[in-house]
């Protein structure tokens, strides 16, 4: 096995958020009743025309500024010409010699490591419609809702070494289309699905023969595919036998891919500039204004956290894994102060992670705001409240208490008596209760156990049901013992 | 009344000399009388055109100034799509086809006000010469009904010359006005690409395809220009330009002009007869005050060529929506979707549009395209270079607009490129996106001859008037053929 090597190279089709089709003004929201949101120019009448959407050029020109590839001042539609029920014109419009963005590339973290990703090129076009099979007895029905949907196809150089590093690169990528907000990037509606063309050889041959996996529309689909497609390759290579470029599918019942039969991706697509459209012309200027509204990008973003709030690599990447986590983390250090960031961090990618991962909810619709959880967490750093009855805080902020109010942790700590006790004149008559109620701790302490005198402390601590500042009962308790 | 131009017509019905419904009935039934002779219209709807008149008389009855062509009756080519009136192409594959939608020059005479009488024959998907391609049979010249009107607008060129209608539209992807225009003793224009919106407009080949009027004369052409021309942001190729009067050079006179006769159009190919004619108007337009200069389109004579692979690789995509799943001709019965495309499309389409989308599919495969479609578009970069040099020492081009007068049927349909050489003269013009026109200028045998004028772009108001002064002084364009009293 360690004597082959994977190459893998993905191209992913992104649909983008527009409000509108590519090429007409239908609709593009999901889950409408079958050919609702189909117009003249989305089912093919004679006689229509293709009349390009401004939108997803934006969309196109902020992906290439957040890969940093090159926006082509001027790129060319293309009809890519096939037979398919679900197209209505019987060709695809899409970019084939000149795509709007050229190079660029992107960096994912495997293991700790970081690797960056080359990118060919990102072109824009249509997708196509549905064919229905079910429902239909023998017969098969067309939906045209998606036809003319805009899709950026983001096309990977053969870069990644592994199913780990195809979906450390999905991911990224996902992540990085949904933070710029071009695609809502929706998998279980077919928003982000990726074609894996994956081959083997051994190192430092050239590269081996690649079949391309198709429409894969989950990562663990796109793990599953590529390691039963190198198992398949890399079987029958020792086996002797050839592999054939073929389009492969990908069963997710059987975890198997299957080539498809030759008739069927034997296509001369005979690509030609379509004639309705006229060039696409990028000017500096669109550039300039498409910039302007560019979001902080994950990678800024993390040298800024690092930089700014002496966060560590892992913990900045964290926080940046989605555009609401970086903004609910941000929220709330604003609100808690700069020298509370690292408490911060910690809430939102411990604590708040967890309750949110445990309930299935996302950040932006967290019960506890950043605000409540600032809040919280300023009580800690001033003394008020000890880390160990935060927890009980955080509970209640959790389950509704003192909903839309900033202050609702001060409120709880009131209301609830979770107030830290940190006045000496409190503590000192507690401590020499325990003390003269633990005579033998005492005494084995004095012996030289330490241990001793961590029991004697929770001693304390459970007198006072947690309140008592454990720092401030940690020196009183030391003081007396050793007087 | 029939041979009445469009401002006669447009001052009788202001003046209540005469009713859109009288005007509107009577060129209804010179179509009941005459069309089972010509087959000029694939369509007509009696009730909708008198629908129409009698809104039309309402708004000229109403006191506030209607357009100018409210009321006046028009047809339209079978490739404009109509809303609720079938809209054929020519072909057996939208035989039964109703567009839910109506095209935009469709909108804009209907703003016009005015009376849609009904649609006319073509060649199938506009690819002919002689109408003799359209899936509803032939349309007859009305000069003479052995022979064809020419194409592949001959169906709205026969109806104008029997005065079936006073005027129309046509499209014109090789000179599908210009040709019929000429066989038929017509004036029509093809406008610079872009002027006309192509939405509706059911494409042959979309970077050549150009809407525009047919009438008896070069005015009525320009009233109907007013009417048609005009950005359509549904049309990527549309032009955003300020909209213009088509008539304000009408009566400028021609002194000073500056004629350009290509030497490529004046060799051996022409008749006689045609060459005759063509030589006289030219003598005409010297007469009026015009010089001719000699120039050279040395490029032209790869015009056919450049074309034949151009128009057909666009059309093999243009086409393949007429595939059976969603509208138009389904085969009845087929084993699999691959059998249904192939029944459907062979069933659907004539020999003709099969003819070109092989041609097509051909220049545009894997390995040829280099060869074909990138060396063609080159060629249309040449010619239309050989035009912008040649507008440097002339203001308009004059020649033939076909090498012969109406042929018989069956005379050129045994071999294609015969016929494809009809349009000679007019495909560069296409190739070039200029605007060009044909006007009546004689006879070759009892049988009209045309004249071809090319302007530089945008220059339709200014050729207008060219052809219009040739109008004033020569009464070619006012003769009516016989029997269709």
């Amino acid at each position: 096995m360690s004597r082959w090597e994977v190459v893998i190279g993905l191209e992913t089709h992104v649909q983008l958020a527009t409000k509108s089709k590519i090429f007409s003004g239908a609709s593009t929201a999901f889950g409408a009743e079958a050919n609702r949101q189909a117009c003249a120019v989305d089912i093919a009448l004679p006689g229509v025309l293709p009349v390009l959407n401004r939108e997803a050029v934006v969309c196109a020109i902020r992906f290439g500024l957040a890969v940093g590839g090159e926006i082509a001042p001027r790129s060319i539609f293309a009809r890519k010409n096939y037979f398919y029920p679900d197209l209505p014109k019987g060709y695809q419009i899409s970019q084939y010699e000149t795509p709007v963005v050229a190079g660029g590339g992107l960096t994912i973290r495997i293991d700790g490591t970081e690797k960056f990703v080359r990118l060919t090129r990102a072109h824009l076009e249509e997708d196509a419609g549905k064919s229905l099979h079910e429902d239909f007895h023998g017969r098969t029905g067309i939906d045209l809702n998606r036809a003319g949907t805009p899709l950026l196809e983001i096309v990977s150089e053969p870069d990644l070494r592994s199913s780990a590093e195809a979906v450390a690169y999905a991911k990224a990528l996902h992540a990085l289309v949904t933070w710029i907000g071009i695609s809502d990037g929706n998998m279980q509606e077919g928003s982000f699905r990726c074609d894996a063309n994956v081959s083997v050889r051994h190192p430092g041959e050239p590269l081996g023969t690649r079949r391309e996996i198709k429409n894969l529309n989950s990562f663990r689909f796109l793990q599953q595919a590529i390691d039963y497609e190198i198992q398949w390759q890399i079987n029958e290579l020792e086996e002797g036998r050839a592999i054939h470029q073929a389009t492969v599918l990908f069963d997710p019942d059987t975890g198997e891919t299957r080539a498809m039969r030759s008739k069927e991706d034997a296509h001369d697509y005979r690509y030609f500039p379509d004639p309705d459209l006229l060039p696409l012309e990028i000017g500096p200027e669109w550039i300039a204004e498409v910039k302007a509204g560019m979001p902080e990008l994950p990678q800024a973003m993390q040298a800024r956290f690092q930089a700014d709030y002496g966060l560590s690599a892992y913990d900045a990447a964290t926080l940046t894994a989605t555009r609401e986590m970086a903004r609910y983390f941000e929220a709330a250090v604003a609100a808690a102060g700069r020298e509370n960031a690292k408490p911060c961090a910690n809430w939102v990618m411990g604590e708040l992670a967890a309750r949110l991962n445990r309930d299935e909810r996302d950040i932006a619709s967290s019960p506890v705001s950043a605000g409540q959880l600032a809040g919280m967490i300023r009580r800690i750093g001033d003394g008020t409240l000890s880390s160990k009855l935060a927890k009980e805080v955080f509970d209640a902020l959790w389950n509704g208490e003192g909903q839309g109010d900033e202050n609702a942790a001060d409120a709880i700590i009131e209301a609830r008596g979770l107030k830290q006790v940190s006045d000496a004149s409190a503590i000192e008559p507690i401590i020499d209760e325990v003390l003269a109620a633990n005579q033998k701790s005492v005494e084995e302490f004095r012996a030289g156990k330490e241990k001793a005198f961590n029991a004697l402390v929770g001693q304390v601590m459970k007198a006072t049901r947690g309140k008592a500042n454990p720092q401030q009962v940690n020196e009183l308790l030391r003081k007396k013992l050793s007087s | 009344m029939i041979n009445s131009s469009l401002r006669e017509l447009s001052a009788a019905l202001a003046q209540k000399k005469i009713s859109s419904v009288e005007l509107t009935t009577l060129f209804l039934d010179r179509i009941e009388q005459h069309n089972p002779t010509l087959n000029a219209f694939i369509t007509v709807d009696r009730e909708r055109a008198l629908g129409l008149a009698r809104a039309a008389d309402a708004k000229l009855g109403a006191g506030e100034t209607a357009p100018p062509l409210t009321g006046i009756p028009l047809a339209h080519k079978d490739i404009f799509c109509t809303r609720g009136l079938r809209t054929t192409c020519g072909s057996k594959m939208l035989a039964n086809f109703i567009s839910p939608y109506d095209a935009h020059v469709v909108e804009r005479m209907n703003d016009a006000g005015m009376v849609l009488l009904g649609k006319c024959n073509m060649d199938e998907f506009a690819m002919g010469s002689s109408n003799e391609t359209s899936y509803f049979g032939p349309v007859k010249n009305p000069w003479d009904t052995a022979r064809v009107p020419g194409g592949s607008s001959g169906g709205s060129a026969a109806a104008i010359a029997a005065r079936l209608v006073p005027a129309a539209t046509g499209t014109d992807t090789g000179g599908s006005i210009r040709q019929p225009a000429a066989l038929c003793g017509l004036t029509g224009l093809k406008p610079t690409y872009g002027v006309v919106s192509r939405y509706g407009m059911i494409a042959f080949a979309s970077s050549l395809d150009q809407g525009g009027p047919m009438a008896k004369s070069a005015e009525d052409c320009a009233l109907l220009l007013n009417a048609m021309a005009g950005f359509d942001a549904r049309d990527s190729t549309s032009l955003d330009r300020p909209a213009e009067d088509y008539t304000r050079d009408l009566d400028k006179p021609l002194d000073g002009l500056r004629i350009g006769l290509p030497k490529e159009f004046f060799g051996a190919g022409m008749s006689e007869g045609v060459r005759a004619a063509v030589e006289g108007a030219l003598a005409e337009y010297r007469r009026l005050g015009a010089t001719t200069v000699e120039i050279s389109l040395p490029n032209s004579g790869l015009s056919v060529p450049a074309y034949y692979v151009i128009a057909p690789a666009e059309a093999s995509s243009n086409l393949a929506r007429f595939d059976g799943v969603r509208y138009g001709h389904r085969a009845a019965e087929y084993r699999d979707l691959i059998e249904m495309y192939e029944k459907t499309r062979a069933e659907g389409f004539g020999a003709e549009v099969k003819r070109r989308i092989l041609i097509g599919t051909y220049v545009l495969s894997h390995g040829y395209y280099d060869a074909y479609y990138l060396k063609a578009q080159q060629v249309r970069r040449l010619i239309a270079a050989d035009f912008q040099e040649a507008f440097k020492s002339c203001d308009v081009i004059m020649g033939p607009t076909a090498p012969s007068v109406a042929f018989k049927f069956g005379e050129k349909s045994a071999d294609p490129v015969e016929m494809y050489l009809s349009d000679i003269y007019t495909i560069a013009v296409n190739l070039a996106g200029l605007p060009g026109m044909s006007i009546p200028c004689g006879f070759e045998q009892g049988l009209p001859v045309g004249l071809q004028l090319i302007a530089p772009w945008f220059a339709e108001a200014k050729m207008l008037g060219v052809a219009h002064r040739y109008q004033q002084a020569t009464d070619w364009h006012t003769r009516m053929p016989e029997g269709w009293q």
